[in-house]
């Protein structure tokens, strides 16, 4: 009886866990299904290569390279103002926080992470594109620059949870035996504990780099929605998901708009996946050469 | 036994109830039109619920191409049926009788700032195509202009490329926006830009007069400002039955109040 009920309750768990599995594999399927069809009508090099992204005029234009190259430099310039930040942080908190101001600041920075990236989209579009506008006397805030950096401030905390994490990883006995050695605690930061926490800090950079390629709502708030390939920081972009988002909508189902609407879906979840298996595979490493193997 | 049969003898009563007082009615067509038909929808369906309206987009064509194959009692389109179509329909059996529901008006706006106050039709094509980039060949400042554009997608965007760009494409650095709130809050913002909302949303914007005539309800419901169009409802011969309380509905000051509600022009 207790054996049979045990059983019961371990093939539940099993269940459970293996329906992520099934999710995912649904989602590809669907992906790669209503991706397809576009290729019919279009070659797939006109389609990543292509300059022109008019889908509703006559005849349309599928070609998504502005979006890719807008996706691409906005999370460059993301990445640019949240690595420092997000790691400089993590440092801190790390290494320097007394106690009491790591009680206040760990918390602070998790309550970053719980805003609504819609509000970060309201934030962007009413008070940081106006003043950018006036700072630089440039044509409109509405940009790729804009767009930067209000996300490279969304994966802050991102960045500096999973770093802090690395960091706090580092055995204590490393600092003890750099210390020890004569070394002052700059040198034991940069020769030990920053090389040993290494590829744990890459991770988080690489995590806090697919949540940016995959954010929607603020970029489509922000980032201004021309389909162009930017000449400047200061030019509007359209990245591919906001694309999707103010564009599923409209499209009618089956239509040719809406499967590269899918195809450039699929574009990204390509890219997402390949940063989670760089990170996977590298915070792999870091485990075994801690000797934390777990 | 008993209480399965008579548990069995009941569903089946009320599946016969339900599928004979069950009227339904399909509405297809245009997106630009959808807004106002589903916003009826939902109202006439919460005050009565034997009725049971559905909504779907897909574009005039197809909505008017649906109603000859009969697969639609409403089509929803906002340009008038075409004659290739009449003819189509015509060998099908199909009578379309046009329903004028609302007035789709879009203005033409600047920032506060910007002394341009009236605009020709080309110039606006021209700023909006992109051959002309500078305030000052249009009489404003020496200032690059901002063109501001409704996202590819939406109905409005479709309406200004027939209305005022004669299906020319818009510039590629266009600003693309989602909603007419945020092209309004964007131009509010923007000293050098130039935008079109619904002439529900020019509070707080400068507009532009076209050809010398300025945007609003009357000069949209006379026709006189260029930027303005009907939109319609086609039925299969008069219309009748629910399709008619439907239309009526729209017709009704409430469901006019609706369409203006929805950034539209009522036609009364």
């Amino acid at each position: 009886m207790y054996n049979g009920k045990e059983k019961f309750i371990k093939l539940i768990f099993t269940v459970l866990a293996f329906s992520s599995l099934l999710f995912l594999l649904g989602i590809i399927v669907v992906l790669f299904k209503e991706s397809f069809p576009i290729l019919k009508n279009i070659k797939i090099f006109d389609f990543i290569f292509g300059i022109h992204w008019y889908p509703t005029h006559e005849p349309p234009e599928y070609g998504i390279l502005p979006l890719i190259t807008a996706s691409f430099w906005v999370t460059l310039g993301a990445m640019i103002v949240c690595i420092p930040l997000g790691i400089g942080s993590a440092l801190y908190i790390n290494e320097l926080a007394s106690p009491r101001q790591k009680q206040i600041l760990k918390p602070t920075i998790e309550i970053l992470a719980g805003i609504p990236s819609i509000v970060f989209g309201f934030f962007g579009m009413l008070i940081v594109a106006p003043f950018l506008q006036n700072l630089f006397n440039i044509p409109t805030g509405l940009c790729a620059f804009t767009a930067s950096l209000v996300l490279g401030i969304m994966a802050i905390p991102t960045v500096t949870s999973l770093a802090e994490d690395a960091l706090s990883f580092v055995p204590k006995s490393f600092k003890e035996a750099s210390y020890a050695l004569g070394a002052n605690r700059w040198q034991t930061l940069v020769k030990v504990i920053i090389p040993a926490s290494m590829s744990g800090i890459s991770t988080s950079i690489i995590l806090g780099m697919s949540r940016i390629v995959g954010e929607t709502m603020t970029v489509l708030m922000v980032s201004g929605g021309s389909a162009i390939i930017p000449k400047s920081i200061f030019d509007p972009v359209r990245p591919m998901t906001s694309t999707i988002a103010a564009e599923m909508g409209e499209s009618a189902v089956g239509s040719e708009h809406y499967h590269a609407l899918f195809a450039i879906g699929l574009i990204l979840f390509l890219i997402t996946l390949i940063f989670n298996v760089i990170a996977e595979h590298i915070s792999k490493k870091h485990r075994v050469k801690l000797g934390l193997n777990r | 036994m008993n209480l399965v049969k008579k548990l069995f003898m009941t569903a089946i009563a009320v599946t016969c109830i339900s599928s004979v007082s069950f009227a339904k009615i399909t509405l297809e067509g245009s997106t630009t039109v959808l807004p106002i038909a589903q916003r009826a929808a939902e109202e006439m369906m919460d005050a009565n619920d034997k009725i049971e309206i559905s909504v779907r987009g897909g574009g005039s064509g197809v909505g008017i191409n649906s109603l000859i194959a009969k697969k639609c009692d409403i089509a929803m389109a906002s340009r008038s049926i075409k004659d290739s179509e009449l003819q189509k329909a015509a060998s099908n059996g199909v009578q379309p009788k046009a329903h004028v529901v609302a007035m789709d008006g879009i203005a033409v706006v600047v920032n506060d700032a910007n002394p341009v106050r009236k605009l020709s039709k080309a110039q606006v094509r021209d700023i909006y195509t992109g051959k002309i980039s500078n305030w000052s060949e249009v009489g404003g400042n020496n200032e690059k202009i901002v063109v501001v554009s409704r996202d590819s997608a939406s109905g409005t965007f479709e309406a200004f490329g027939e209305l005022a760009l004669n299906k020319a494409k818009v510039r590629a650095d266009a600003l693309m926006q989602a909603s007419n709130q945020a092209v309004a809050t964007t131009v509010k913002n923007t000293k050098s830009a130039i935008g079109y909302v619904g002439i529900g949303y020019l509070k707080g914007l400068a507009d532009v007069s076209i050809d010398g005539v300025n945007a609003s309800v009357e000069t949209v419901l006379s026709g006189k400002y260029p930027y303005s169009r009907p939109l319609f409802m086609y039925t299969n011969g008069l219309a009748k039955g629910e399709a008619k309380e439907y239309i009526d509905f729209v017709l009704s000051q409430d469901g006019q109040a609706l369409v203006t509600r929805e950034g539209f022009v009522g036609l009364k």
